[in-house]
């Protein structure tokens, strides 16, 4: 059986990496980076400058349908349950920092080094085929840097932007009308940013948190001890 | 029209004059130019509570800009401070009349970064509640797309023939509406005894309903009128727009996440073909919808038989923690594509979900596809474009 799905991955595998190769030479300097996930996806990152006419460039060579387009927050969650616990630190705790650096690369698929990074997929119905694409976007104290809008080359865009706007904070230049869609107009923050709280969650804590699936016996005493202080002095402090 | 004046009489002149004063008067009155006319929050053909804001000359639409938000719940950051195996509560709550759909891609992302593959048997299980998830979504869209032209019959044959699906969820999942019924590595639970037998039944049942809307419906000649070259989206804008699922095969884009992007589901196990229309109009949608109901009817049948025996969940740890990594994985849902992005830093819950919903990008086609319809025709063009508002709003 594991035979039998390697060798199916190879096909798709081979499919992807010659893509890949393909689109670097297509777009030339603008590729920064290209990694391939045999059997699932493949990842483009370019750089921020030529966002736009590296999305032009795709859609003329054939990436016509459209998909989303996002941006994630790679600082680190200040409100993480279980982050500064030992339990779910065993496996990622030594690589504090000689080894962050690494540790950010196998995250990171494709790379990246900035707090903000752009995320966009685009489908190519006549070859089969979908490419995610990555921008680092640069940010001076926690304003990320203005990307040029892709409206016109795909009009579905128009949507995904003013939501990455107002999650974000990124603003998109050349957008005709980039304003809240979700939020109300007078509605201050970002809420996606990592640094946004929420505030459901420090207003009381979170029931669920004893509420994770059966627990084998020799980890269950650590962990509930470990989430019972938490949650009490969390609980009980507010 | 006022009749011509006859001049011999002083008293007809007068009158004339009159009727030609009052019609000024009326036209003045009626002056056609910018009327903005609210449609919604609450209104029937939006499965929730979206508003359009139309601007009208007379009964033309000059622009109809959607207004959202009024469902929003957040969803993609309160998927960060929940496990993974809790995410699945919500991401139910998406498209709330297809929710087993909605678990399926966010599972298999997880999947994907855990390196764990499900079972086939439960693969089969999955894919034969992905099919059994469409037909109830789509089939309660084939009666209530009646309801939008005016048309009561069919809706209540939907919310009749719907239920038989939703008691087969139902017997499996133990919930109508939100199984919750996905795990990281399989599912909850096996199938039931003498299930098998009964969604047989129930699928002959629904393929009777299919036609029965074909005959209702399709072939009526005011629905016909009503929905034939009204709102009519080209191919290429479709893909422009990231239109998804129905609608772009209504368009006629080839284009099926089933067969052309399957993530490991048993689709790929199975005879059935995928239905395209070439005239992009909202009789183009219904038609396609019916089609899809038809083919998912016949997919669940041919599973039904073929379901392989083994263990339903694969070797994962009780306290799951997902390696540290990036996947996205999409679907085609009953409403299109439906794709989470799931980054995960290896702890317990995810550090970034991204759900790419199908009714979201649908939608934003509305404000191109409005232009210069009739305000009758809004109503069609919505319900065809058929979206959930859970779905939009996240």
């Amino acid at each position: 059986m594991a035979d039998e799905t390697e060798d199916a991955a190879a096909p798709g595998d081979e499919a992807r990496e010659a893509l890949a190769a393909e689109l670097a030479e297509l777009l030339g300097d603008a590729v920064v980076e290209t990694h391939v996930e045999p059997g699932q996806n493949l990842w483009l990152r370019i750089e921020i400058g030529h966002w736009r006419d590296a999305l032009a460039a795709l859609r003329e060579s054939g990436f016509v349908y459209f998909g989303f387009l996002s941006a994630i927050d790679w600082s680190d969650a200040p409100e993480g349950r279980y982050e500064d616990t030992e339990f779910d630190a065993a496996g990622a705790g030594e690589d504090d920092d000689a080894t962050s650096a690494t540790a950010a690369e196998t995250v990171r698929r494709g790379g990246g080094e900035t707090r903000f990074q752009m995320l966009a997929q685009l489908h190519a119905p006549a070859r089969h085929a979908a490419v995610l694409i990555k921008a680092d976007l640069p940010d001076s104290e926690g304003t990320p840097a203005t990307v040029p809008s892709i409206v016109d080359v795909f009009a579905g865009a128009d949507w995904h932007e003013r939501e990455a706007h107002e999650m974000f904070g990124i603003v998109f230049d050349g957008h005709p009308n980039l304003e809240h869609i979700y939020l109300p107009t007078e509605f201050e923050g970002h809420p996606l940013r990592k640094d946004f709280p929420l505030l459901a969650r420090a207003v009381k804590p979170w029931p669920g948190v004893v509420d994770i699936e059966e627990i084998p016996p020799e980890l269950e005493a650590q962990l509930e001890a470990e989430v019972m202080a938490e949650f009490e002095a969390s609980g009980a402090g507010a | 029209m006022s009749p011509p004046p006859t001049a011999s009489s002083l008293r007809s002149q007068q009158a004339y004059v009159a009727a030609q004063a009052a019609d000024a008067r009326v036209n003045v009155e009626l002056d056609t130019g910018d009327m903005t006319l609210n449609i919604g929050p609450q209104h029937p053909a939006t499965h929730g509570t979206l508003r359009i804001a139309c601007q009208l000359d007379g009964e033309q639409v000059i622009s109809a800009e959607p207004l959202m938000g009024y469902m929003h719940r957040g969803y993609e950051k309160l998927c960060e401070v929940r496990t993974f195996p809790q995410c699945t509560t919500l991401i139910n709550r998406i498209d709330w009349l297809g929710s087993f759909a909605n678990e399926v891609p966010f599972i298999l992302a997880a999947e994907q970064l855990m390196g764990v593959e499900a079972p086939p048997r439960a693969q089969w299980i999955r894919t034969i509640l992905f099919e059994l998830s469409r037909i109830a979504n789509v089939s309660l869209f084939l009666g209530d797309m009646g309801v939008q032209v005016g048309a009561l019959t069919p809706v209540f044959f939907a919310f009749r023939d719907r239920e038989r699906v939703l008691n087969q969820i139902e017997a499996v999942t133990g919930g109508r509406f939100h199984p919750n019924f996905d795990r990281i590595g399989g599912l909850k639970d096996d199938l039931p005894r003498g299930w098998i037998d009964e969604t047989h039944a129930v699928m002959a049942k629904m393929r009777g309903f299919c036609d029965e809307m074909e005959d209702l419906l399709m072939g009526n000649e005011i629905f016909q009128a009503r929905c034939r070259s009204v709102g009519v989206i080209p191919g290429e804008v479709a893909l422009d727009f990231g239109l998804s699922g129905a609608n772009l095969r209504a368009s006629g884009v080839d284009w099926d996440l089933r067969r052309d992007a399957n993530p490991g589901l048993a689709w790929d196990q199975v005879d059935w073909r995928v239905w395209t229309h070439p005239d992009g109009d909202s009789f183009a949608r219904y038609w396609v919808r019916l089609q899809e109901t038809r083919e998912a009817t016949k997919i669940v049948d041919q599973l039904l038989d073929g379901i392989p025996a083994g263990p339903i969940m694969a070797k994962v740890p009780r306290i799951i923690k997902v390696p540290a990594g990036e996947a996205y994985v999409s679907t085609e849902n009953p409403l299109g594509e439906m794709g989470y992005y799931v980054v995960s830093k290896g702890g317990l819950e995810p550090f970034r979900v991204k759900i790419r919903t199908p009714s979201f990008s649908n939608i934003s086609v509305v404000p191109w596809v409005m232009r210069g319809t009739y305000v009758p025709d809004i109503i069609t063009i919505l319900g065809s474009l058929y979206f959930i508002l859970g779905d939009i709003d996240r």
